[in-house]
């Protein structure tokens, strides 16, 4: 099964709530998937590129790592820890030389952008929410994720959501069933994976295309032509998110939209709670159809 | 009427209260208030009952359905009305993917638009949607009415059998071996009698009608591309 949900406010007033909204949204698709949980939380940008890593042992990999990577990119930086992740902020033409260093150090990078902060982890979304203090966090729009494993291992590289380019990232309800096929065609592109995982072949194919200059939109598009199985994708992007589901459309999806919001949700349950559902604008998104909400 | 608050108590007792009064058979009246899109509300109700849902529900809610009356005042999660046997299911929004599913008799009334798959492999029930149908709708259908007052997806009909559909609208495409067929009198007495019990506003005379070619019922090679 797997649940996904995505919240984008209209209201600057709301964006302090974003947090706590998205969480009690996942929270609610907990029984749609139990194995791991993630959040792409979109915030204020600033000035610097934000690039969320983590790691199975911050104690001993974030001590000292801000010194130790000021000495090395010689530019000025801030690192925020929380949990078992960390928001390194660079400037942004230092952010393929931080890359790398991050690499070279054994941490693993979960995406970047001037607003994208991920955070995923093995477990139910009511303490992997809690570990991260997503409810705190506001921001103008986020997606979530509930994973039930199928194609890879519960793993904290195997949850959702992937990252596609800075400030994109991908989460998937559905299985591929071309994605060891698209893993070596994509490998011959010089793309490559980090896990066994088919939404993460999924996300390295919007990410290639989107390098060849191919815009997001087509890009998703170009899901429908070349993945095969069951998906419903929603995408994150800097100003908003994106929605496409296969032909077939098994796997569900519904929209809500007031003044004050829109809403995705795998089903209804995950809106209960949002302020004036009961008048929203409820429907369910067309299958092989692209949408995108964004402002 | 009794009020059951489906935020106070569990879904097991609200449908273990409904079922018994359904036992009952006193057409007794019922609301659910605070559904709150729930899963499998006022599933396999076996007796005359009048149910009322005030909200929207998740999945396979009315399921197996059987005599009782039940109204989702609004819109219903996938599965709704599956396997049902008689009686009427009315949905006041819209419905999700495979409304109907399997449905044996009864009438199942959505006010709104349904998803894909509406009416997949139905066996006598009757369907009336007031707006729009998704794609695969009617998929190995083989007994009922399907009314459609506004269009049809993709593959409408897709190896149908002897159910019969009848769509206002457009139909973006047909399924394997369903076609046009004429209206007769009798389908416009049919329609008239399925039309007035959903409360629809419409003319028997402005539908077409479409069922199986019957091309499919015997394996002939040059059809292997079809099934």
């Amino acid at each position: 099964m797997c649940g996904i949900v995505g919240l984008f406010l209209k209201k600057d007033a709301l964006h302090p709530h974003l947090g706590d909204m998205l969480t009690d949204m996942l929270i609610t698709m907990t029984d749609r998937g139990p194995d791991s949980a993630g959040i792409a939380i979109y915030g204020e940008a600033g000035d610097g590129l934000k690039i969320t890593l983590q790691s199975d042992t911050p104690e001993v990999d974030f001590a000292g790592l801000k010194e130790d990577l000021s000495e090395t990119l010689c530019v000025p930086l801030t690192l925020k820890r929380v949990d078992t992740h960390a928001v390194l902020t660079v400037p942004i033409q230092a952010k393929d030389a931080a890359v790398a260093a991050l690499e070279d150090r054994g941490l693993r990078v979960m995406g970047a952008g001037t607003s994208m902060e991920i955070y995923k982890e093995v477990g139910l979304p009511k303490d992997v929410a809690a570990r991260f203090g997503i409810r705190e966090m506001g921001g103008s729009h986020g997606i979530g994720h509930t994973r039930m494993a199928t194609e890879s291992a519960v793993t904290t590289l195997g949850a959702h959501p992937f990252s596609t380019a800075d400030d994109q990232c991908l989460v998937h309800n559905g299985s591929l069933s071309n994605h060891n096929q698209m893993r070596r065609t994509l490998a011959r592109k010089g793309v490559f994976t980090k896990t066994e995982n088919d939404t993460e072949v999924g996300a390295a194919y919007i990410a290639s295309r989107i390098e060849d200059g191919t815009p997001l939109g087509e890009a998703l598009e170009g899901t429908l032509d070349d993945l095969d199985g069951f998906f419903t994708f929603v995408t994150g992007t800097r100003n908003g998110f994106g929605v496409v589901r296969d032909p077939i459309a098994c796997k569900p999806a519904v929209m809500a939209e007031t003044d004050d919001y829109v809403a995705f949700a795998s089903e209804y349950r995950a809106f209960a709670d949002l302020p004036g559902i009961e008048t929203a604008r409820v429907w369910e998104p067309e299958p092989a159809t692209v949408y995108f909400w964004e402002r | 009427m009794n009020v059951l608050d489906a935020s106070e108590i569990s879904l097991r007792d609200i449908n273990t209260t409904l079922q018994n009064a359904a036992n009952t058979r006193r057409n007794e009246a019922y609301e659910i208030v605070n559904p709150r899109g729930s899963h499998a509300i006022a599933v396999g109700l076996d007796g005359p009952i009048s149910v009322t849902i005030k909200g929207s529900t998740g999945y396979y809610c009315a399921g197996m359905n059987k005599d009782a009356s039940v109204t989702v005042e609004g819109s219903a999660g996938p599965g709704v009305a599956e396997n049902m046997m008689s009686g009427v299911v009315t949905i006041e929004g819209d419905a999700s993917q495979y409304a109907g599913a399997t449905g044996h008799g009864g009438l199942l009334n959505i006010k709104g638009n349904a998803s894909s798959r509406c009416g997949i492999s139905m066996k006598g029930i009757d369907i009336v949607v007031h707006g729009n149908i998704g794609h695969m709708s009617a998929f190995m259908a083989q007994k009922g009415n399907l009314v459609v007052l506004g269009d049809a997806g993709d593959a409408l009909g897709d190896s149908l059998y002897e159910a019969q559909l009848f769509v206002r609208g457009s139909v973006k495409s047909l399924g394997a071996d369903c076609v046009e067929k004429e209206v007769r009198p009798e389908h416009l007495e049919l329609l008239a009698d399925l039309l007035k019990q959903a409360g629809a506003d419409a003319s028997p005379q402005e539908f077409r009608r479409y069922g199986s070619a019957r091309e499919l019922y015997n394996f002939n090679i040059d059809h292997a591309g079809e099934y």
